[in-house]
């Protein structure tokens, strides 16, 4: 079962000081001729987690996946799966599957052959197979598609078939190189809680890799951030979100609203921050900041507040413009330009039909939000 | 909206190649077998009848009734032509299966090569067509010759101590049509070698197949089209083949392209001669055709 932030409240093991990570890179590097793909690189997955490998193109997350998978070895440090050091293990001797982004089924074989393919090569008995296969089909809920070529199917059935085939054999650990990536929005939002559901089912360890934040943020477990072949931060997409380690991952996941400024004043746990265009903000925490260092406040659009009227009170408030209004039917983004001609986003809910505080391009207003809403990001 | 004329010129286009198979394909082919029921005659040309409406209507029936298959009985009554087609049949296969066995790793390793330089590997197969068949044929006598460039080499590096009796065998004609086709085996394999997904190699391996399990399992099976259409190319010039065997094969060598040859030009039989043609067309043809048709079908119903 999974809560807000889809942490499994009971399934937690990195914080568990004497949980031993199930798959760990140890100072991973991988070069291709003069690229780093990989740079030093650290990180530790624990039995039956779903991790993401989230980043843009060419931040090295395909690497780590195909150096799981065998198809790369790392041109310097360790990978270690269960405790045993992968390195030089060809692939087809690695208790790992993987489904392919491009699903990589075989043209010339029908939807069981595929699945029966990887079983077939571990010389598992005829009898044992078929059991196995219609197992899995019924699991991907296929069964009637069985003798079908892959040619013959939706991009989602091939999408499930790629699937079934890779976790036929059981593997230990399942990687997925953008599952997801080749079929329309409706279809990745209903597939992407069965990758969950099933998941849970076969009790596996899953590393999936995405570009595609909102799919990694719905399915993963712990979420590692990579910019350059480096890992940005490792942690629950709730974290993430809401305590961005970093500048590069408050900007890379969702919107956010940022204030480059110095810390002005410390008080306990809170500061004072005055950015650079003028603005001054009370934060309740502002982490390790110290007074007059260079850092950037950082805030989420739905949690600053609009409206037409100064609000009373409040913590932080600004007066600003309406410069843009985007209304997406759920909710409405306005971009309200503040007095130093900064444009902050801020987001408000459309619970009810009518609006109470209608407001339209150029009207004055008002934004606000909570010391406890943003962070403080040193980095 | 389509333009009506527009409408008409894709009908055009589209009959294009079949009024090429008719004119270059069909109507000799009508020729050939017309004079293949005629008798030979010495004359200009050397048979008769020559169909012609000289003697009216009524004339070119009668020219027509003296057609006779008489040239194709007398095809089975001799030996030497049952036995020219076998001994062609077989050749032109071994040379085929040979071609096959020199070319699938060349374009195996062509399809792999790094793309920038596989313009530059395409080019350097096709760069013999550059010079005359003929010689290349030719230049292989020298090679392959008792004092030849290849005899000369091995008795200097000391492997052998007499010179190999290589022209003017079997062994010659294979090398001469592996050699001269194997630009044909490749193209056809490379085109299917090189469109195929690397990944699916991947997902073999990482199913547990070991590279060479992953070969005869995925990659070979993908690339039938293009080793089907490999040895058809080499296969079908193979048999009707005559320079390679008259230069390199000697004069015991048998192969319907030399009797052929020999029909038409040293007895002058024009009639004998374009009966072996059009029994040579229809054992080649005919089975290729209904093999091709399998091989659609087999398509359609799911690759």
């Amino acid at each position: 079962m999974k809560s807000l932030g889809n942490i499994r409240r009971d399934f937690a093991p990195w914080n568990k000081p004497d949980a031993k990570p199930y798959i760990q890179f140890k100072d991973v590097t991988k070069r291709f001729g003069d690229f780093t793909a990989v740079n030093n690189l650290s990180l530790s997955i624990y039995e039956r987690e779903f991790f993401a490998l989230l980043g843009a193109s060419g931040c090295g997350k395909s690497t780590l996946l195909r150096m799981l998978a065998g198809f790369e070895e790392p041109t310097s440090g360790q990978i270690l799966l269960d405790g045993q050091d992968l390195r030089g293990i060809p692939p087809y001797r690695r208790p790992v599957n993987m489904m392919f982004q491009s699903y990589a089924l075989f043209p010339h074989m029908s939807v069981e052959q595929n699945i029966a393919f990887g079983l077939k090569q571990d010389g598992m008995p005829k009898a044992d197979i078929d059991t196995r296969v219609a197992e899995m089909l019924k699991l991907v809920k296929l069964s009637q598609f069985a003798k079908r070529k892959p040619h013959q199917l939706s991009g989602g059935q091939r999408q499930r078939v790629a699937l079934a085939r890779a976790v036929a054999k059981r593997p230990k650990v399942l990687l997925l190189d953008e599952p997801l990536g080749a079929l329309d929005k409706k279809l990745r939002e209903e597939t992407q809680f069965e990758l969950m559901d099933l998941q849970q089912t076969l009790g596996l360890t899953f590393v999936v890799v995405t570009h595609d934040q909102e799919e990694a943020m719905t399915m993963a477990d712990r979420i590692a951030i990579l910019d350059k072949g480096e890992v940005m931060q490792v942690a629950t997409p709730a974290e993430v979100y809401e305590a961005p380690g970093s500048r590069f991952v408050a900007d890379f996941v969702g919107n956010i609203n940022m204030f480059e400024g110095k810390v002005a004043d410390r008080d306990g746990a809170g500061a004072t921050i005055t950015s650079a265009n003028g603005v001054t903000i009370r934060t309740a925490n502002a982490g390790d900041a110290a007074a007059g260092s260079e850092v950037a406040f950082a805030i989420r659009p739905e949690k600053i507040k609009v409206s037409s009227k100064k609000p009373e009170g409040g913590d932080n408030v600004m007066e600003g413009e309406i410069y843009d209004i985007a209304y997406l039917g759920d909710m409405t983004i306005f971009h309200v330009q503040i007095g130093n001609g900064q444009v902050v986003k801020a987001s408000s809910l459309n619970a009810t039909r009518a609006t109470e505080d209608p407001l339209s391009w150029d009207d004055k207003a008002w934004i606000s939000f909570r010391n406890d809403a943003g962070v403080v990001l040193t980095r | 909206m389509k333009h009506p004329l527009s409408a008409v010129t894709d009908r055009l286009v589209i009959l294009i190649p079949y009024f090429w198979l008719l004119f270059f394909f069909l109507i000799p082919f009508f020729i050939v077998f017309k004079i293949s029921l005629s008798t030979t005659a010495i004359a200009m040309p050397p048979y008769t009848p020559v169909l012609g409406l000289s003697d009216g209507v009524s004339g070119l029936i009668t020219q027509i009734g003296e057609f006779s298959f008489d040239n194709y009985l007398w095809l089975t009554q001799d030996a030497l032509y049952f036995n020219a087609y076998v001994s062609s049949v077989i050749i032109a296969g071994i040379s085929t299966l040979l071609a096959l066995i020199v070319g699938y790793p060349i374009a195996y390793g062509m399809a792999r090569a790094p793309a920038t330089i596989r313009p530059t590997l395409l080019m350097l197969v096709i760069l013999p067509f550059w010079t005359s068949f003929l010689i290349r044929v030719y230049a292989w006598i020298g090679i392959l010759k008792p004092e030849g460039l290849l005899n000369q080499l091995l008795l200097a590096t000391g492997i052998i101590d007499q010179p190999l009796v290589i022209l003017n065998t079997h062994t010659a004609i294979f090398i001469g049509i592996v050699y001269s086709y194997l630009p044909f085996m490749i193209l056809p394999l490379y085109s299917a070698l090189e469109k195929m997904d690397y990944s699916l190699i991947e997902a073999a391996q990482d199913l547990g197949c070991p590279p060479m399990t992953a070969f005869w399992k995925v990659t070979f099976p993908l690339s039938l089209p293009g080793v089907i259409a490999g040895c058809l190319l080499v296969f079908i010039p193979a048999v009707g083949e005559f320079v390679i065997p008259d230069l390199l094969g000697g004069s015991q060598t048998l192969m319907i392209g030399k009797t052929l040859w020999n029909e038409f030009f040293a007895n002058r039989d024009w009639p004998v001669s374009s009966a072996v043609a059009v029994i040579l067309l229809l054992l080649l043809v005919v089975p290729i055709m209904f093999f091709q048709q399998a091989q659609a079908r087999a398509q359609e119903q799911g690759r």
